[in-house]
This record gives structure tokens, C-alpha cells and sequence, in this order.
């Protein structure tokens, strides 16, 4: 057994929320520099110049890289040895995400019904994904999700027939579809599999696979490797005034299926890559 | 090239799609609900809460303002769920719009029109957008929160021509 404690979680919850939102990771901007260093149109280079400068001044200040804030994301492992002491643990992560987005000065984009849309105030609720896993660890992997991305996202039930050549028509549909509305560059998360609900999940799992301990698979390396190429031929570029960086990158998560389905999602993020893993 | 509020239409002829513009003065801030509240006195002939004719309109919802700042993060948001709204701002005289992404071919048409045209800020760069705001206040709609009108005292604050007014489109034109 592990006890892990209730303010323990709120309080790295909080924190998490508010450093995703305001400080990027080198990893991005190592991006951005790939980006400037590969770009010769004068536009789009300068374009991913600013791009980085945001996120330097957003540092500098503590204030958020983008207003939008996004909606919170939570992948929770929790192994069945894990107690939370001093209260429920879904209770620890709603007061954490208000916390955060509260303290932080971050946006509150949460309305509480599609069709009245008034605003919780408050960012509250997130969006929470739970599996049970033995042993005694408790991850949570976090997520600030724009609206301008997800948005451009698209879900297919394919035939199994279309395989591999529909999957790949359909990623670069959606994408140029999406052409300047997500913030290009992009990440794409891609789901193969499961069924309708399951694929959409693995799609946004995808976009933070890194997080989770998948065995690569030489096959999907290739994919993700030949889709990137082909998107970033597209020429949506920066911010979508041209250019050869429309993608960051491409991550494929795959499932078993029904014999008579192929489902495919396609979850959009934009160049704000805000997420995070926490370990207790 | 430099240009300061309100907006001399004349000004806007010669500018080309993809061209930087720099603009300083005052520009309001308004989205979604913003708009439909705007459209709803448009039509009932009620008094607008800022003069349309020359104005600059930016489709943001700014992240709240921390102690000290002038402003919270304030970049474009998506704009083609205002192309509804937008010939009819238009109609009203409104200068320039600024968003982000694609419009749709009736608010394209309408631009050329009113001899209006759209531009883009960086999507995902409010910090820096921030940075080029001097003042702002809440000029209506507190009730919308993040998405209430405000007015901004901008200097060189940084867009580029989507839609000019040859008939010309970044978004196409490469
Ligand atoms: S899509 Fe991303 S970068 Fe663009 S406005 Fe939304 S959250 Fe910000």
C-alpha cells in the first residue's frame, strides 16, 4: 500500500496547470529552432522567430503563451495499491485545475452547457481519463488543450478495405482542411482502432504518447515518419502563410478492432505543446 | 508599413496580402458572444458601444490581467465562427478585422465591398501581442468575461494582410 495525500495531489495539480500554461519546454523550443533553421521563405521564418520570442516573453512574465488556456486533460494510472488519504481523489484534481487556472491568471474557457454556454468561471470540469494498473504509483499525465486545434479534429469509420492508403488520405484531408485554424505548426495525434469512443481517445493519447511506456513498433515509426513528410509537403507552413514546417510531428496509437471495422481519429494540437506527467 | 487609428480607408488599397502592417492607436477587442450581442443592437437601431465606422476590430478573448500588467495574454482566436456576423460589421464601416484562419467567400465579397480588409495576428503568441498593448479597458458586455469588449491602446501592434483588397489571400497565395 502507498498512501499518497489529497492536498499533495491539489498542490502539484496547481502548479502543473500553471507551468504548462506559462513556461514552454525546451523540447518546443528546440522545435521552433528546427523550424527557423529549415525555413527559407523570409515570412515563415520570421513567423517561427516570434513564435519562440512568445513563449520567452510568456516565461519572462509568467503569463500564458497562448489566452487560450484550454480545456484541463487528465490521464490517470492509478495502481490498485495506491491510497489517497484526506479525501477523493477526482476532488483533489478538480480543486487543483480551479486553483491553478485561478491563481495563475490563466483563462477560464469552460462554459456549462453547449446550448446556454455560461461560463463555470472557474475552468472546472476537466476532462478525466482513468485506468486501473497494479502496483502502488499514481500517474496523472496533464494536458491544456486549445479549442482552435481540437476543433479542426475529425473522427472516420473506415472500411477495412480503405487500409493503410484511406488512413493516410484521410490524415492529409483533415489536416489541409484545418490549413491556418489550428496555429500551425501542429502535432498530430492519430488513433487506428478500438471502436467509435475508444479511437478518439487513442487519438489524444497519441499527442503525449511519449508519457506512456509503448514498445515501438518499427511499422508505426515508418508511418508516422512518411505521414510527417507528406504534411509537411502540403505547404501550410507557419501560421499557414506557406512554408515546409506544418507539422511538428505525428503520433500513431493503434488497437485491436471488430473484424468489420476500422475506425481512425485524428486529434489536432497546436504549436502550443502544453502537457506534463506526474509521478507519486 | 504604419498605420494609426481610426483607419483612413484610402490607406488600405495598396497593401498587398502577406505584407506586415504596424498599427497603433485604439482597436476593440470582440468575439463570438460580442458579436451576436453587437448584430442584436445593429438591428434593433440601438447606440453601439464604439463607433464601427474606421474601426479596428480584434477577435480575442485576453487571459486575465495579472497584478501589474497592463493585460493578460491576448492572442487571435479562430475567426471563421464570425464570418456569420461579419458582412454586417462590415455594413457598419468597420476598417480592419483581426483573427486568425480562413473566412468564408461572403465575407470575402464583403470585404472587397466596403473596401475593408482582414488580417491575421499570431495564433499561439499572446504573450507577445500583450507586449504591444499600453493600455486597456472594459468598454461593454462585462457579463461575457473573457469574451466582453475591450478597448486597447496598441503601438506597433504586428498583423499580416489575409484578405487585401486586389482580391488577394495568404491563405491561397502560395
Ligand atoms: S489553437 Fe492553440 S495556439 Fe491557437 S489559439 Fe488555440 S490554444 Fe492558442
Amino acid at each position: 500500500m502507498k498512501r499518497i495525500s489529497f492536498n499533495n495531489i491539489v498542490n502539484s495539480i496547481k502548479d502543473s496547470v500553471i507551468e504548462i500554461n506559462c513556461v514552454a519546454s525546451k523540447e518546443l523550443l528546440n522545435k521552433y529552432d528546427t523550424g527557423i533553421m529549415r525555413e527559407n521563405n523570409e515570412l515563415s521564418k520570421k513567423v517561427l522567430i516570434n513564435l519562440k520570442q512568445n513563449a520567452i516573453i510568456a516565461k519572462e512574465k509568467m503569463i500564458p503563451i497562448c489566452q487560450d488556456t484550454g480545456t484541463a486533460v487528465l490521464f490517470l494510472e492509478i495502481g490498485t495499491e495506491v491510497v489517497i488519504d484526506g479525501g477523493f481523489i477526482y476532488d483533489a484534481i478538480y480543486e487543483g485545475v480551479k486553483l491553478g487556472y485561478q491563481e495563475g491568471y490563466l483563462r477560464k474557457s469552460i462554459v456549462d452547457n453547449p446550448l446556454s454556454r455560461n461560463n463555470t468561471g472557474n475552468n472546472l470540469p476537466p476532462i478525466i481519463h482513468t485506468k486501473l494498473v497494479e502496483g502502488d504509483t499514481l500517474s496523472i499525465v496533464l494536458l491544456a488543450k486549445g479549442a482552435g486545434s481540437e476543433n479542426m479534429s475529425a473522427i472516420k469509420m473506415m472500411a477495412p478495405s480503405e487500409g493503410i492508403n484511406g488512413i493516410e488520405k484521410f490524415v492529409l484531408e483533415t489536416v489541409k482542411n484545418a490549413g491556418s485554424n489550428p496555429c500551425p505548426p501542429i502535432t498530430v495525434g492519430v488513433g487506428i482502432g478500438s471502436n467509435f469512443e475508444g479511437v478518439a481517445l487513442l487519438a489524444k493519447k497519441a499527442l503525449v504518447k511519449e508519457f506512456f511506456e509503448i514498445p515501438e513498433d518499427p511499422n508505426i515509426t515508418k508511418i508516422e515518419k512518411d505521414l510527417k513528410e507528406k504534411l509537411n509537403l502540403l505547404n501550410i507552413g507557419p501560421q499557414g502563410f506557406g512554408g515546409k514546417t506544418s507539422v511538428f510531428d505525428v503520433a500513431i496509437l493503434m488497437e485491436p478492432c471488430h473484424i468489420a471495422s476500422l475506425p481512425v481519429a485524428v486529434n489536432i494540437n497546436c504549436h502550443v505543446i502544453r502537457h506534463k506527467k506526474l509521478v507519486f | 508599413m504604419k498605420l494609426h487609428t481610426p483607419i483612413d480607408k484610402n490607406k488600405l488599397k495598396n497593401l498587398n496580402a502577406g505584407e506586415e502592417i504596424y498599427i497603433s492607436g485604439t482597436i476593440y477587442t470582440a468575439r463570438d458572444s460580442a458579436h451576436k450581442l453587437l448584430l442584436q443592437m445593429i438591428n434593433n437601431n440601438e447606440k453601439l458601444p464604439f463607433e464601427l465606422n474606421g474601426a479596428v476590430i480584434y477577435y480575442a478573448g485576453p487571459s486575465p490581467t495579472k497584478p501589474g500588467e497592463i493585460v493578460g495574454s491576448i492572442g487571435p482566436t479562430t475567426s471563421y465562427r464570425m464570418d456569420k456576423y461579419t458582412p454586417d460589421i462590415l455594413k457598419e464601416g468597420a476598417a480592419i478585422l483581426i483573427g486568425k484562419g480562413s473566412r468564408n467567400e461572403e465575407v470575402k465579397i464583403s470585404l472587397l465591398e466596403n473596401g475593408a480588409i482582414y488580417c491575421a495576428a499570431l495564433g499561439g503568441a499572446g504573450a507577445l501581442m500583450a507586449s504591444k498593448v499600453k493600455s486597456s479597458s472594459l468598454v461593454a458586455f462585462s457579463e461575457l468575461g473573457p469574451e466582453a469588449i475591450y478597448k486597447l491602446e496598441v503601438e506597433d501592434f504586428p498583423v499580416i494582410v489575409v484578405n487585401d483588397l486586389k482580391g488577394n489571400d495568404i491563405y491561397e497565395c502560395h
